[in-house]
């Protein structure tokens, strides 16, 4: 193992003000688009427009705020194996729901 | 002093240094400081985790049942107050941005900045469940309480021109739809309250400078979970109040 890839022994990354003030306005920024655009009719896009921007806001959040992009390799990997396993769990269930005569759909 | 961080008995000094000396912090079974935190963070994630999967299954409640009843929980979602929400929604990002700052005064060790930033991040919080509950309150005076006083009149016969009237058993399952808000807001809510309760501490903490003489884990970790429960919130804001809007 050498010491430039081995996250015990090193010095942890500091994120400076700039980067969160960035962040910060970001966030603010799409919700404001974000509410904007509920007030436009686009049919179906309506919700697939909100939550694609509510995707975008959690990731700068996990990302920068939560240090994501900065850590190493298993804390990146932790948090993709979770969000993995929770779209696993979403997919069987809506397969189940959608594909019986009991459903509504 | 940490009672599982006392140091073994000084040995013998290798290279002018005693390799047994270390920071107070940093508890013996951990290499170094960065193994601690690692692990430390290693550790939170996992928790946060488990709670993806806890907010997970209600909002995979909320998907199913908002397909089943889908007119009632347009209608359920336009009686939401949208300012409200999105006041609230520009707080707690506020919030998190103070959080944030919080983490970085430990790290840069200023005690007076953490104190100044944990305050605030403790007063955004409670101006997110001050708005939240003038919502709550205005759903118990419209009768939107899911229970035995629960009103479907304002969706049999609306008193919005572009709401379409609703039959009333299609009205009754309005009440599923707010069931699911209060589920989940005020899982939401009791989250925040416990954040709020930890940040008290951390202040105390703080000010007996716990935290600014480099053990800034603590801070770190719960920064991490109230990021957390900015994005549930991120989450809930344009399912329950956006995307069933009149247009």
């Amino acid at each position: 193992m050498t010491e430039k890839i081995d996250p015990d022994h090193q010095e942890q990354h500091i994120v400076g003000p700039p980067v969160y003030l960035t962040i910060f306005v970001a966030l603010l920024v799409l919700t404001a688009v974000t509410t904007g655009v509920a007030f436009i009719d686009l049919g179906v896009f309506n919700p697939i427009i909100a939550l694609a921007i509510a995707c975008f806001k959690a990731s700068l959040v996990v990302l920068f705020f939560m240090h994501i992009k900065y850590s190493s390799r298993l804390l990146k990997m932790t948090v993709l194996c979770g969000l993995f396993t929770f779209m696993l769990l979403m997919t069987l269930t809506m397969t189940d729901y959608i594909s019986r005569a009991w459903g509504m759909w | 002093m940490d009672s599982h961080s006392v140091a073994t008995t000084p040995g013998e000094l290798v290279g002018g240094v005693d390799p047994h000396s270390h920071p107070s912090f940093l508890r013996h079974h951990f290499e170094s400081v960065g193994q601690q935190r690692e692990a430390a963070s290693f550790g939170m994630w996992i928790f946060l985790l488990t709670e993806v999967m806890f907010f997970g299954g209600m909002f995979c409640a909320y998907l199913i049942f908002r397909n089943w009843y889908h007119p009632a929980f347009v209608a359920g979602s336009n009686t939401l107050d949208i300012t409200l929400g999105t006041t609230n929604t520009a707080v707690l990002i506020g919030s998190s941005f103070t959080m944030a700052m919080a983490v970085y005064s430990a790290e840069m060790r200023r005690r007076s900045q953490l104190i100044l930033f944990l305050t605030l991040t403790i007063v955004l919080g409670f101006a997110f469940l001050g708005i939240k509950a003038v919502e709550y309150h205005q759903k118990f005076v419209d009768h939107h309480v899911p229970g035995p006083n629960f009103s479907i009149q304002e969706f049999v016969h609306p008193s919005n021109p572009r709401a379409i009237p609703l039959s009333p058993d299609m009205a009754q399952k309005t009440q599923i739809y707010f069931s699911l808000y209060f589920a989940m807001t005020g899982m939401h809510a009791l989250h925040m309250i416990i954040g709020i309760s930890l940040l008290f501490f951390m202040v105390w903490r703080a000010s007996r400078n716990a935290y600014t003489e480099g053990h800034i884990m603590p801070v770190e970790n719960f920064g991490l979970y109230w990021h957390f429960v900015d994005i549930v919130w991120i989450f809930l804001f344009p399912l329950l109040y956006l995307i069933s809007r009149y247009r």
